[in-house]
């Protein structure tokens, strides 16, 4: 057994930043992340960064996590935690053959989040894939996906990644969305939509073609009740049909562990119950990023922040609440605009939205 | 319309238009942002502080044409790439766009000039390419265009479509 100050599950936007907030504060961390490189969701982030200066605005998300000051945290990549006891120890599997058990005084989990899948005909074909797997494929692994991609959601990963496949030499044929509008930032429709691809909402997707692989989709349009329009039925000739319909948080370890957890349609799911600084129902866990409410990346980081600050003030007994407050005040602009409404509906349920 | 195709229109582009007068004097930053969204970078890059957002990051920018000299800094910090230049004060009428694709073209090469749908205006020439570190892989492009389209055209497409890459 081995006895640590603070453990961080997820070297994602959140997991970095507490990790990295709560080593300044001198404490021994560990960072411990499934995938062989540090940065989540990020490392695929092609585009520039939205917020302000201290969001890493401009800055391209895929350069994030190299300037996220780890150098006091020990990071264990490839390593799983597979549980989460009673007794504050969680077990660890490294490179997938060495088992561990750690003990630390608290922790902060950030696990993410995964994405939602959607039922229709043909779904199962070969071609039918999740934005974040086109994404992994090209700008991490450097594989085109398709040729001619179908993408269905107009949110915001649904247009960049739509926008991505553009900059790659894919065709997109269309973005359809089941909604009455365009959910993701307008400047982003508009790049896509200046690139030819024309965005049609209250659109749905009826089935995939194809026997053994995708050859096309058929889709069709939605009246106001989200009920097919006779004879508005639609083919495309595509190879791809990309899903991008939304994110659930993970959300595995704080079930195992008995947090009190809430169902938040407007954040994706389950999520645990938590006060402002982010502590859950049990004493020395907190949570920060997506499993904690489907958001973004900068809010993530933000929230990273405050969770590794607040877990410094348990362990040390110092006062750190003024930069706490500082980051409040960073979430407050983050989540004030009108994009942000559903978000801040969620986090009303869950008697956060002081922050 | 924007909430539903993504593309601005004439009423919206109405609302950030610069006075006649002062397209006439040289080039001038024009912003196509028109939705809340928390992001300020654009003021901070403006060094004549014509751009002014405020303290709730999430207030569309306001721009005082006057004060801009069309510098291009705030085009090529937008992560929205949605602020272009235009420039009226010559024979032709010239257009500064943010560029994110490869190939990129050659000065003096011809290429089709987009509008906001993707529809093809007219052809243009590419007159200048600046593609310094500074502007974080985000090519600033600019092209000749006819004097009454500048208002129109804002992506570009090769004439040549090359895909090898």
């Amino acid at each position: 057994m081995i006895e640590i100050d603070a453990l961080v599950v997820g070297g994602g936007p959140a997991g970095i930043c507490a990790a990295s907030t709560l080593a300044e504060k001198g404490l021994e961390v560990w960072l411990v992340d499934e995938n062989d490189q540090l940065g989540g969701q990020l490392v695929k982030q092609t585009h520039k960064f939205f917020g302000s200066k201290e969001h890493y605005a401009g800055v391209r998300g895929i350069d994030i996590p190299q300037k996220v000051d780890l150098c006091k945290v020990k990071v264990l990549s490839n390593t799983s935690v597979l549980g989460c006891y009673k007794d504050g120890v969680y077990t660890l599997i490294i490179e997938e053959k060495t088992y561990i058990k750690v003990k630390p005084k608290g922790a902060v989990i950030a696990t993410g989040a995964q994405e939602k899948f959607l039922p229709f005909e043909g779904n199962d074909l070969p071609g039918v894939y999740g934005a974040g797997a086109v994404q992994t494929l090209m700008n991490k692994e450097g594989i085109l996906p398709g040729k001619k991609v179908l993408m269905i959601g107009a949110g915001n990963i649904g247009l960049i990644v739509s926008y991505q496949l553009l900059q790659a030499g894919v065709e997109v044929v269309a973005v359809i969305e089941g909604a009455d509008r365009i959910g993701g930032y307008w400047v982003h429709s508009a790049k896509v939509a200046r690139a030819s691809v024309p965005i049609l909402t209250n659109h749905t997707i009826l089935k995939a073609v194809g026997k053994s692989e995708v050859e096309g989709a058929v889709i069709a349009k939605l009246n106001s009740n989200w009920e097919v329009e006779p004879n508005s039925e639609q083919t495309f000739e595509v190879d791809t049909i990309c899903l991008s319909v939304g994110l659930a948080p993970i959300n595995d370890l704080l079930w195992q562990r008995g947090c009190q957890m809430q169902y938040v349609k407007e954040l994706g799911g389950y999520v645990p119950s938590r006060n402002k600084f982010l502590k859950t129902s049990v004493d020395n866990i907190y949570v920060a990023g997506d499993v904690s409410g489907i958001e973004e990346a900068s809010s993530a980081m933000v929230e990273g922040k405050v969770a590794g600050l607040a877990l410094a003030m348990d362990i040390k007994g110092e006062n750190f609440e003024m930069e706490i407050e500082q980051a409040f005040r960073s979430l407050k602009w983050l989540r004030e605009g009108e994009t942000a409404l559903n978000l801040r509906k969620g986090l009303e349920k869950i008697g956060v939205i002081e922050c | 319309m924007l909430k539903t195709v993504g593309i601005a229109q004439k009423d919206d582009l109405i609302e950030v238009m610069p006075s006649l007068q002062r397209l006439k004097q040289g080039p001038v930053a024009i912003f196509e942002c028109f939705q809340p969204i928390p992001c300020n970078p654009c003021e901070n890059s403006c060094p004549k502080n014509a751009v002014v957002i405020g303290e709730d990051i999430n207030n569309i920018p306001f721009v005082d044409h006057d004060k801009c000299n069309g510098c291009s800094k705030c085009v090529s910090v937008c992560p929205g790439l949605a602020v272009f230049l235009i420039d009226l004060s010559k024979d032709k009428g010239n257009v500064t766009l943010p560029y994110e694709f490869c190939p990129l073209p050659k000065k003096g090469e011809e290429v089709y000039g987009l509008d906001r749908s993707g529809k093809i205006v007219e052809i243009c020439t590419v007159t200048n390419i600046r593609t310094a570190k500074s502007l974080n892989s985000t090519t600033l492009l600019s092209i000749e265009t006819s004097k009454d389209k500048v208002n129109e055209i804002r992506f570009i497409k090769l004439k040549e479509e090359n895909n090898e890459r």
